[in-house]
């Protein structure tokens, strides 16, 4: 008897392993992501594997609307205290633990408590969970918050085995279990992730993939070369240079989608001593450098067009852009002329920190080109990322070019950046009224009354200009021809549903 | 020989506590703070401060290092930061990697520097010792990531022959294992097989021109015994002794190597953990690298003193 | 050292000016080693030339002339935000060869000495260089490298200070081995027995004698150096732009290998010729500074 069930599982096995090998997709990461535990995870790349990995309680469509996942609905309550959900019935975790309302209560609790938590101030809001019944669940907030749907749609809302996790504690990312569509097979740091079809998936049709190997190669070259030589099937952000060439390439296609977030430079107007340079204290010289600077001329040069000019928050397609603000054209008189006005007529220096990557580095030379013809001459300072982001946040600088990755919801590109005292506010920017607006535009769930106030907002920011956008990456996926089903969404995710392979 | 061995390895100790201090003295001096590299685009005070405290990162540095070495001596290096996993493990996981590279280079490297280096030298200002100079010159000259990109380009992409990147374990696939190996160990290998070559080209020089190589071939010895049984074994002092000091070559050349081949071993662990301020990662490997470049240091005095017996007295 | 008289010194000083001349005929005959001379000569004369050859400044941008072919407008094509690659060559070269060059002195005059101190006195000091030096080399260089370059802030500066000192345990360890080896020869010991003082010992005999082998691991050096400021451009912690150097050329050309090759190409061929240069005209000074060839 056990003879017999050893050799049928054995010869599963075996059937399995030469599926695994037609059916394993190969997939080309620009970094090694961090832990694999969503409470603690911090990388985007991390968030791709995730993708494949762990479920959510809603999603987002292409379109940026929140769709149900592991929720199959919710309700505010007319307050906008009370968030019911309802559950999906019939869905398992990898070990087996069913999917139900305690669980949605003890993820609530693992991400709000862990000590080593990084969801809690996307879950701040969230003063309770309870469990109506088995698949309803009841959030309690504290106040009104339009942004914690879209945090559910992230990794806040993705749920883990509550098994696994009371087994594992802080450990927990070295053997995750979720309820995704793959389950965690092996990981070896900084070469491969491997995570295989999980057969009892409550989606499992739209699965047509045996596993998934996630193979992180920092190098763009390399990554594009392993591409070609059939070594990986797909990969992510491949450089804009590369775009052309691949677009001619009959092996290979592409996909893309504007990204959610920005790139610009953030000037320190008022964090610590630094904040004492011309460009920190008058606002007229920080909108020299923005009319100083040609976006299209960057966005040709740099990404030869591929990428999307900016100087918001948000791209100028997303429904939240300030329309009343458009790109600026370059004007160099017009940048030399708000310089004479704040008082300097020959011009200033200012130095702008870099990381030390080489497309930064190129964008950063052709805006010293650009604004050096309009009497601001910068200096590059060349950092390591780690050394530019505690400058950053100790105020040692003047300008620091940095981007942010962007939220799905519009409170997350600019609440932590412009509000006193917001988490991210390496400026130093204060300013009551912005503060007002923004906090004002997190209790309102009616998309209306939103935009009137960020609309309100980004004409005192657009003025005062503590941040100077640049543009707006497009993620770009390069993918072999023999893949089909891929959906680009502008979060920048890899969702494996409906993607299939043919050799 | 047995008690100098252990002399040696005597006079090791203060080495090695010499590194465990050089490796903490740099991460103070490094800028940039762990748990906010860590954080990225989420920075929690909160978080931030319980890491902190966590990671005993606020103690005083001397009161951090005696904590180090206190584990170290049980064995335990600490977690990383970034992946929460114990350095020991991430390092038992990443030596035989980075081994079978360097093995595989070192082969290439003497296969094609040592016989090029006594050939060179043995027919010096012959057209022969021209060519090999230039072989020698031109794996000097291109440098190791640049090399590396080209074979990419030429030998996956255009020829399709050998994967681009990527490391199978010996244990699973020997044969494919060598294979995904093969160009890296080759682009490490070539600067070393130059260095090799030149040095074992100077050293036979040398010894060629001495009187009892004169001797030798006046008393009528076959010209392959002179060269092999008296030039060659004499040259060997200076060119065991650069091969040894070649290992730390090798190390560096494996940190480039296995970036641009995207090789899991020692030296991409390590450049990324210097990036991301993974102070347990860099302090553990530093620490077993300088174990292991000890040890090839009292392999090379041993062998030095086997081939040339005068050291012996000293 | 052809002949062997009673008294070393009065054989020291009467040979080295004979040998002067011997060495400087020797070099000049070696044609390997002139090329070698002439190749660095000439990159040396372009790089202290850079300001007054008629080219266009290595910083002018042109956003309608990015990554264009050679041309005759820009011989050497230009690159990814429309500079001249030929001027960038000519400047970048300043920063190279300086890279290697500068390195080297760093390691030669901090190691050697340490180097024959070691070797000559032994003992104590001999056990603590030998330690130090130990303990440098177990940590590798380019970590040694990215941290420096991590502190001090990534810079061509500090670039050099890094391959410097990471290059030194090899002259230190390399000069020591020398001394070693040169104590154990007849005629120091005889210089010993006759009481010769340590300075004049080390100056008449060690350092005449340890000469050749500095001269050719220096000349590897230099080009290994240039090659390593190329490599930790490779990291991002070479030279910095908007200024030029070979290596951080090749750094940003790697991204354009099939869109703009010549951004790669002239910088490698550079990179090449400066190193075979250096290569020849070491392997010519240890041929004509060889003591033992008669």
């Amino acid at each position: 008897m056990a003879l017999k069930k050893n050799l049928a599982l054995a010869l599963a096995f075996g059937l399995a392993a030469t599926a695994l090998q037609a059916q394993d997709m190969r997939i080309g990461l620009q970094e090694d992501p961090d832990v694999l535990d969503p409470d603690q995870s911090r990388t985007f790349v991390g968030r791709i594997v995730y993708a494949a990995l762990c479920d959510k309680l809603v999603d987002i469509s292409p379109g940026l609307e929140i769709v149900p996942m592991l929720a199959t609905g919710w309700e505010w309550s007319s307050d906008g205290l009370q968030l019911t959900m309802t559950l999906r019935d019939g869905v398992t975790f990898h070990d087996g633990t069913p999917f139900n309302a305690a669980a949605v209560v003890a993820n609530i609790d693992r991400s709000q408590n862990l000590p080593e938590s990084r969801r809690k101030s996307e879950l701040s809001s969230v003063t309770g969970v309870e469990a109506v019944d088995d698949l309803t669940v009841r959030f309690t907030l504290g106040a009104p918050d339009a942004t914690l749907i879209a945090q559910l749609a992230d990794r806040a809302g993705m749920m883990i085995s509550p098994t696994a996790a009371a087994a594992a504690g802080v450990d927990f990312g070295a053997n995750p279990v979720c309820s995704g569509p793959f389950s965690f097979v092996e990981r070896i740091q900084q070469d491969r992730i491997v995570l295989t079809r999980f057969a009892d998936y409550w989606n499992a049709d739209a699965i047509k993939l045996e596993s998934v190997t996630f193979l992180p190669i920092p190098d763009t070259t390399v990554r594009l070369a392993n591409l070609r030589a059939g070594d990986l099937d797909m990969l992510e952000r491949l450089a804009a240079t590369d775009a052309a060439s691949v677009r001619g390439d009959a092996d290979l296609s592409i996909a893309q989608a504007t990204s959610l977030g920005y790139q610009g430079i953030t000037i320190n107007v008022a964090n610590g001593e630094r904040a004492n340079s011309p460009i920190g204290q008058d606002a007229r010289v920080r909108q020299a450098l923005s009319v100083a600077i040609d976006r299209d001329v960057i966005n040709q040069v740099v990404f030869e067009g591929a990428f999307a000019a900016g100087n918001q928050a948000y791209p100028p397609t997303s429904p939240w852009y300030n329309a009343a603000y458009p790109v600026p054209a370059r004007d160099v008189d017009a940048a030399r002329a708000l310089l004479a006005e704040a008082g300097y007529p020959d011009g200033i220096d200012i130095t702008v920190q870099v990381a030390n990557n080489p497309v930064q580095q190129q964008l950063m030379q052709v805006i010293q080109a650009m604004a050096g013809e309009a009497g601001i001459r910068i200096t590059l300072e060349a950092k390591e990322f780690a050394t530019l982001l505690s400058e950053q946040t100790a105020g040692n600088f003047i300008g620091s070019q940095v981007g942010w990755s962007g939220r799905v919801d519009p409170d997350g590109n600019i609440h932590q950046f412009m509000t006193t005292d917001g988490g991210l506010n390496d400026s130093g920017y204060s300013n009551a009224e912005v503060d007002r607006l923004l906090n004002e535009a997190r209790t309102s769930n009616d998309i209306a009354t939103r935009r009137a106030l960020y609309t309100q907002a980004s004409d005192i920011l657009m003025a005062d200009m503590p941040i100077i956008y640049l543009y707006h990456q497009v993620w770009i996926w390069a993918l072999d021809s023999g893949i089909e089903g891929f959906v680009p969404y502008p979060d920048g995710m890899i969702r494996l549903q409906g993607v299939s392979m043919t050799q | 020989m047995l008690a100098f061995i252990g002399r040696r390895s005597l006079i090791a100790i203060p080495t090695v506590i010499l590194i465990s201090v050089f490796v903490f003295a740099l991460q103070k001096l490094l800028p940039g703070d762990p748990v906010l590299v860590m954080a990225g685009e989420e920075r929690d005070p909160a978080v931030l401060e319980y890491l902190r405290e966590q990671y005993r990162l606020n103690d005083p540095i001397p009161v951090q290092y005696m904590i180090w070495v206190g584990n170290a001596l049980q064995g335990d290096l600490g977690i990383s930061l970034r992946t929460n996993q114990p350095v020991l493990a991430l390092i038992a996981q990443k030596l035989p990697v980075t081994l079978q590279l360097a093995v595989m280079a070192l082969v290439i490297a003497v296969v094609i520097g040592v016989p090029a280096g006594v050939l060179s030298a043995y027919k010096k200002g012959t057209w022969i010792d021209w060519l090999a100079n230039v072989v020698a010159l031109s794996g000097l000259s291109v440098p190791n990531f640049w090399l590396g990109i080209m074979l990419i380009l030429l030998v996956s992409v255009k020829l399709g022959w050998l994967p681009a990147s990527g490391y199978q374990p010996f244990s699973d696939d020997p044969l494919q294992s060598i294979r995904t190996m093969l160009m890296p160990a080759f682009v490490l290998g070539t600067g070393i097989a130059a260095t090799l070559m030149r040095h074992t080209r100077s050293a036979m020089l040398s010894v060629l021109k001495s009187d009892y190589i004169r001797t030798a071939r006046a008393k009528g010895l076959a010209e392959h015994v002179v060269l092999i049984k008296h030039a060659l074994r004499n040259a060997l002092v200076p060119i065991v002794t650069v091969t040894t000091l070649l290992f730390g070559e090798l190390l560096a050349g494996a940190v480039l190597t296995e970036q641009i081949f995207t090789i899991p071993g020692f030296g991409k662990l390590v450049v990324d953990a210097v990036f991301n301020r993974d102070y347990a990662v860099v302090q553990g490997i530093v620490l077993c690298t300088g174990i292991a470049f000890i040890f090839m240091n009292l392999l090379a005095d041993v062998a030095y003193r086997i081939l040339n017996p005068r050291m012996r007295d000293k | 050292m052809s002949t062997l008289t009673a008294d070393p010194r009065r054989a020291a000083a009467e040979v080295l000016p004979q040998r002067r001349s011997r060495i400087w005929r020797k070099f000049r005959a070696n044609r390997a080693a002139l090329l070698g001379g002439v190749i660095v000569g000439f990159f040396v004369l372009i790089a202290l030339l850079a300001p007054l050859l008629p080219i266009p400044a290595p910083t002018a941008t042109d956003w309608g002339a990015v990554r264009k072919a050679p041309s005759s407008a820009h011989w050497f094509g230009t690159d990814e935000i429309g500079r001249d690659v030929l001027s960038r060559m000519v400047w970048g070269g300043q920063a190279s060869l300086m890279a290697g060059v500068v390195s080297v002195a760093i390691a030669v005059f901090l190691g050697v000495p340490l180097g024959i101190l070691a070797g000559y006195l032994r003992g104590w000091t001999d056990a603590a260089i030998s330690r130090v030096t130990e303990a440098m080399l177990a940590a590798p260089f380019l970590i040694l490298a990215i941290a420096l370059a991590a502190f001090l802030g990534p810079s061509l500066t500090n670039a050099m200070i890094a391959i410097g000192l990471s290059a030194m345990p090899i002259f230190i360890r390399l000069a020591r081995a020398q001394t070693m080896a040169v104590m154990t020869e007849d005629y120091v010991e005889s210089a010993r027995a006759v009481g010769l003082r340590h300075g004049p010992m080390i100056w008449r005999y060690i350092l005449p004698n340890i000469f050749p082998p500095i001269l050719v691991q220096a000349t590897l050096t230099i080009a290994t150096a240039i090659i390593a400021e190329a490599s930790l451009s490779f990291l991002g912690l070479g030279q910095q732009p908007p200024a030029p150097s070979w290596g951080s050329m090749l750094n940003v050309a790697k991204n354009f290998l099939e869109q703009a090759p010549w951004m790669a190409l002239y910088p490698g061929a550079a990179i090449f010729l400066v190193v075979l240069g250096f290569n020849l005209l070491g392997d010519g000074l240890r041929d004509a500074l060889d003591p033992r060839d008669h």
